[in-house]
């Protein structure tokens, strides 16, 4: 059972992981201080409509996780536009770069991840946006506003939904990926051939097995794109999305234990390799359901672990870890994975590929590790639940549509 | 502004003025009301929203969209009493209306 618990509790951060940490903190009946200190000049914000929805207006009521006035009636203090430089786990203190020192009972990093740079000259032409944060949006949204071509480096999920969006809006849109398939990293090669051939069907051009090597722009501004193989794509518009590195600077300056490539590890409740120093979200290495720690970088992920957090401050019962999974909106297909795709495994296919529903079970000695789907939320659900309970497919049964997904997950 | 009635995993009712306009979720993240988690943030996506309704009640709300049918079918609990509380969109019709929130949301 839990019981109240009292101190400081510091949050260094301010997106999903932290606003629900602190809200569920209150939830669980904590009297002491809660302070929040967020780099970024906004309350939380709702992060996924960002790549999913830019062509639309930003900020309005629907962009915030919590208004304003939450924070206040729960008594958190948000200290936002600061930015914490130092952590000092002897004296459970940080410093920040207004030059504040602010002691604490807890100290909770949860400082995200920022957007992978490209290493090549030109990176830092005007043109040139990653996405991450909501002013990053505003930029693309003025760019996409302005009809600009675009050129998306990187095929990965947050490449593809910008690129849905550009292309929804009449666009010309090309995707670079450096591997010879999209989605290479996180998806199986059938879905990625699946989500491939609905962008191409959709106009957008898609070139994969092809590197940056350079952009060249006209008085500081970008123009073009050069790839390894000497051709050259036209851009007036360049979106960098290539993947995200843990902001664990805090962490490793303080000496607590990191990933070896990146990210601070921390235990199903949290806890990191200091005293009195939790870590959330999409900077932690962290346990999971189905194999080995890993970097998990979904809202599901951020939001469990600020109840794990939570659960370890209160003394209630840890709980074991849940299925990870994701959501990505492309084109007119709304996409859900679940588990890790991860060889060794087999595929089964429940719908056709070029249908409108598709789902992917991937399986190893019988037993559910992922699931793919696109505009199946039935399938999603209930491959969901086999892979909690590791229910054993047989994987005939599952590619047969006369066989009820019922009879499948709730046999 | 109707009030609307939460029965939370613990036992305990809250009753709170959930503006017109809003979904049964918004009016429980509003007030940090435990039991809903709305990992989506309320775009029918993540089913961890889940309220039981009774059936004078649900007919207050909207008929559930196909979306919301798949994804309530293999949540752990679900009855014929199961939304979405994401999609229960509050109307002033719906003052009084009581919602039981399951300790199975996450």
């Amino acid at each position: 059972m839990s019981a109240p618990t009292a101190g400081r509790v510091l949050v260094v951060g301010g997106g999903t992981a932290a606003s629900t940490f602190v809200s569920l903190l209150r939830q669980a009946g904590h009297q002491g201080e809660i302070v929040v200190v967020g780099a970024e000049r906004h309350l939380p914000y709702h992060r996924p409509p960002l790549s999913k929805k830019f062509g639309d207006p930003l900020v309005g009521p629907d962009t915030w996780l919590r208004e304003a006035g939450f924070y206040d009636e729960q008594g958190i203090t948000m200290c936002l536009a600061e930015t914490v430089t130092e952590l000092d786990p002897k004296a459970f203190t940080v410093t920040t770069d207004l030059g504040r020192v602010l002691s604490y009972d807890t100290v909770v990093l949860a400082t995200g991840a920022r957007p992978r740079q490209l290493a090549v000259p030109g990176a830092h032409l005007r043109g040139v946006l990653s996405l991450r944060t909501l002013d990053d949006a505003e930029l693309l949204r003025e760019a996409v506003l302005a009809g600009s071509g675009m050129v998306v480096v990187g095929g990965g999920y947050v490449g593809l939904e910008v690129a849905s969006v550009a292309r929804s809006r009449g666009l010309p849109v090309s995707v670079l990926e450096r591997e010879n398939r999209l989605l290479a990293r996180v998806a199986s090669p059938t879905f990625g051939d699946v989500l491939e051939s609905r962008h191409r069907e959709r106009g957008t051009r898609i070139l994969t097995g092809t590197e940056v090597i350079a952009i060249e722009g006209d008085q500081g501004r970008v123009r073009r794109v050069y790839l390894d193989d000497d051709s050259c794509v036209a851009a007036d518009l360049v979106v960098v999305g290539v993947g995200a590195v843990p902001c664990d600077e805090l962490a490793s300056a303080a000496g607590i234990e990191c990933g070896s490539a990146g990210g601070i590890v921390v235990d199903a409740g949290a806890r990191t390799s200091a005293p009195g120093v939790l870590a959330i979200g999409d900077v932690t290495v962290r346990p999971r359901h189905g194999g080995p720690p890993m970097r998990l970088e979904s809202i599901p992920s951020a939001m469990e672990q600020a109840r794990q957090a939570v659960a370890m401050l209160t003394g209630a019962e840890p709980t074991t870890c849940e299925v990870p999974w994701f959501w990505s909106d492309q084109l007119d297909l709304k996409i859900k994975i679940a588990g890790i795709v991860e060889q060794p495994y087999e595929t089964s296919l429940r719908g056709a590929p070029g249908g409108a529903s598709i789902a992917l079970l991937h399986h190893r000695d019988g037993i559910p590790v992922a699931v793919e789907t696109a505009n199946a939320n039935a399938d999603f659900m209930a491959a969901r639940r086999m892979l909690a309970s590791a229910t054993p497919v047989d994987p005939r049964r599952w590619a047969d549509r006369d066989v009820s997904l019922r009879e499948l997950a709730l046999a | 502004m109707p009030q609307i009635t939460y029965v939370l995993p613990d036992g305990r009712e809250e009753t709170v003025d959930v503006p017109t306009g809003q979904s049964v979720m918004d009016g429980s993240v509003r007030n940090n009301l435990p039991g809903i988690v709305a990992e989506c943030g309320g775009s029918c996506s993540c089913a961890t929203c889940h309220v039981f309704v009774d059936p004078e009640a649900a007919s207050l709300f909207d008929e559930p969209i196909d979306e919301e049918v798949d994804l309530v079918e293999f949540l752990e609990g679900a009855c014929d009493r199961s939304r979405l509380s994401c999609q229960l969109i509050v109307s002033d019709a719906c003052a009084g209306v009581r919602v039981v929130v399951p300790a199975t949301n996450g």
